[in-house]
């Protein structure tokens, strides 16, 4: 009789196991389906032409045939490739503009935040009543500042420097927009590191700035580019400012997004494609470097 | 951080610092401070009418400034030798964050008391406190500030949401790199681009395909940005969507840095799935879940580019937040003095409700952790 109610028991357990199966991967398709639907409709629409998106078609080669309009309105299909594009041109402009600046602010943060946050990490400071942990504390502290706060200073201000509408202006931003999260990042790197290393290294002969520069350096690379792509993510996305600071020069893609929404009768396949060209090299540095993404967010969060 | 009495890494002064060495560099420093002070007050003179004399703009005061600051870091090796050599790890990023930061926001404390309209040629007209007393009398501002309370509220579902996310990503999976991968991707998108992607083409009203799948649903006319209460959800649920994976990946990390002997150790002591997450992963979640949403709150606070992008405010405000608010306030109006006014108001409040929460959630953390 016991024999049989054991069957019985993993049998119930056996159902159990599979339920919960069924349940997770339920919800995992759940919610990647609510992840890259918009996704997919995006770029599924950039291949629309008027007919498919009035009558909500939504599965290529299926509801619809896909067509190089949108693309070609951007100059950006095999056909129109060959030809010049005036769109095309403005589109090639704001993407270098987005390159350019975020990735100089996030070179110009990871360096100016990695010497910080080593610095903080191995010497005792003394600035007036401000010791180490104030100092930490004040650069920490500029996360919850709100953009909002500075940006009418900054306007008024850059006007005066004629720093409107200029790659420095921008680039100086976006620097201190992210100079906190880098130094959060890579103060958690260097805490990992033994000071016995440099140690050792003075002991060799080199000065502090050897030892940090050929020990400390190499080993926090990782960290490092975590810090690095986390800020090109949000400068790259970052649109109050470039919105508020720059005009025709150094417009950034978000801004080139935005003034194309904001037009009445808009095409939706152009738009689809824009915005298509201006997510993709995101969505592609997401799925590359993955690991680093993640391991930069969650630097100095779990102890 | 804890305070540090003295230095981690010690280092040896080598060898001593000439007295003209010192001499040198003193009057390096002198002299740099010197000309930069020289053509700030000349510019001032210049724009002020006291003179003829001056630049086109400040840009030369700043090159000056720059110069004084490089030769200001230069300096602190020449004078102080190995001593200035820490103190170059700190100084370039403090000197950075200071103009950049505390000087702007001592100008904007002097703009804010002002009636500045950038277009106008009257220029800045210092007002006392007349922008006080409209801000008070500013029923949209208040509107603003209120959406705000309602945009930080719904941090709790998207907390919820991403704590589901996180333990459905740490089971047994198969391809869990690949789920990954897909839950994380909404972060990596401009909010300029959801805003186009959903926000106008998915729900928009005739051709997007989550009116049709309202209207399927049986929702008559599905307008999502008609009605204030809607607009505000779909706001609300756009950002949640960019944001929830950054509260996902955090929270993820923690469940995976969660002992194994205190989770086997509770099943064997026969804990159900619920009283085990409930009393045993919840509370160990906890310092990791206020970090989580604190960062999320601090980023909430600065949402604005949906907002300008999608509904610019509407309708009638319901939408606004206060950086949607002072964005338009300068667009429309180009009064930089009002619009400086509420964001200094704004971060006065926000300082202290950070600061009150940070200690309310440290003595819940401890109190919840201590039990344990």
């Amino acid at each position: 009789m016991a024999a049989i109610d054991f069957d019985k028991f993993a049998r119930r357990q056996r159902a159990r196991w599979w339920a919960m199966r069924f349940v997770v991967y339920g919800l995992l398709v759940t919610w990647a389906i609510v992840s890259l639907f918009p996704l997919f409709w995006t770029i599924s629409t950039s291949f629309k032409t008027a007919p498919d998106v009035m009558k909500g078609n939504i599965v290529p080669w299926y509801d619809f045939t896909p067509s190089w309009l949108g693309w070609r309105s951007l100059g950006l299909s095999p056909d129109a490739l060959s030809q010049t594009s005036t769109v095309r041109d403005e589109f090639m402009h704001r993407l270098w503009n987005s390159a350019l600046i975020s990735g100089a602010a996030s070179a110009l943060a990871v360096f100016l935040g990695s010497l910080a946050a080593y610095g903080l990490g191995r010497f005792s400071y003394k600035f007036g009543h401000m010791r180490n942990s104030d100092i930490s504390f004040f650069f920490l502290s500029q996360l919850i500042m709100p953009p909002v706060v500075l940006a009418l200073p900054f306007l008024v201000l850059y006007k005066q420097l004629a720093l409107l509408d200029t790659f420095g202006g921008l680039i100086a931003v976006y620097t201190l927009m992210v100079l906190p999260i880098v130094i959060w990042i890579m103060r958690d790197q260097f805490a990992t590191i033994p000071v016995e290393l440099e140690e050792a290294a003075l002991v060799d002969g080199l000065s502090i700035w050897g030892a940090f520069s050929r020990i400390i350096v190499p080993l926090v690379a990782p960290g490092m580019v975590a810090a690095f792509i986390l800020a090109l993510i949000l400068c790259w996305n970052e649109y109050f400012f470039a919105a508020l600071l720059t005009s025709t020069n150094t417009n950034t893609l978000p801004v080139m997004i935005a003034s194309q929404t904001g037009s009445q009768g808009i095409n939706w396949w152009s738009m689809a494609a824009l915005s298509t060209a201006g997510i993709l090299p995101l969505v592609f540095v997401g799925i590359l470097l993955e690991k680093h993404i993640i391991a930069g967010m969650t630097a100095g969060a779990v102890k | 951080m804890s305070t540090m009495e003295g230095d981690l890494l010690h280092t040896v002064e080598t060898g001593s610092i000439s007295a003209s060495r010192r001499f040198w560099g003193y009057a390096a420093l002198w002299v740099s401070a010197a000309w930069f002070a020289a053509s700030f007050m000349l510019q001032s003179s210049h724009d002020l009418g006291w003179t003829q004399l001056g630049f086109e703009n400040w840009r030369p005061v700043l090159y000056a400034y720059f110069i004084w600051a490089a030769v200001l870091c230069a300096t602190r090796v020449v004078i102080h030798g190995e001593a200035g050599k820490k103190a170059l790890f700190v100084l370039p990023a403090a000197l950075f964050v200071v103009s950049m930061v505390v000087f702007p926001l001592l100008f904007a404390l002097w703009v804010g008391f002002s009636d500045w309209n950038l277009a106008s040629p009257t220029g800045r007209q210092f007002n006392g406190l007349d922008n006080l007393r409209q801000m008070l009398g500013d029923a949209f501002y208040l509107n603003a500030l209120i959406n705000m309370v309602y945009y930080a509220l719904a941090i709790v579902v998207e907390y919820a949401i991403a704590f589901g996310l996180a333990l459905l990503l740490s089971q047994e999976i198969v391809a869990r790199k690949f789920w990954r991968v897909t839950f994380l991707l909404p972060l990596m998108l401009s909010p300029v681009a959801v805003g186009w992607m959903v926000g106008k083409s998915m729900l928009e009203t005739r051709f997007g395909p989550i009116a049709r799948l309202a209207r399927w649903l049986g929702w008559e006319n599905p307008s999502f940005f008609g009605d204030p209460l809607t607009a505000k959800l779909s706001i609300m649920v756009m950002d949640a969507w960019t944001f929830i994976p950054f509260m996902m990946i955090m929270l993820l990390a923690g469940l995976q840095s969660l002992s194994r002997e205190v989770l086997e150790a509770a099943e064997v002591d026969g804990a159900t799935k619920w009283q085990r997450f409930w009393q045993v992963i919840f509370p160990l979640m906890l310092p990791v879940s206020v970090t989580a949403v604190m960062i999320r709150i601090i980023f909430k606070l600065k949402l604005a580019d949906i907002i300008i992008t999608v509904t610019a405010g509407g309708p009638g405000g319901a939408t606004d937040s206060v950086t949607s608010f002072i964005y338009r306030e300068y667009r429309d109006r180009s009064n930089v003095g009002y619009g400086t006014l509420l964001a200094l108001v704004y971060l006065v409040i926000i300082v202290i409700g950070m600061t009150t929460m940070i200690n309310i959630s440290d003595r819940i953390v401890k109190r919840m952790t201590g039990r344990i």
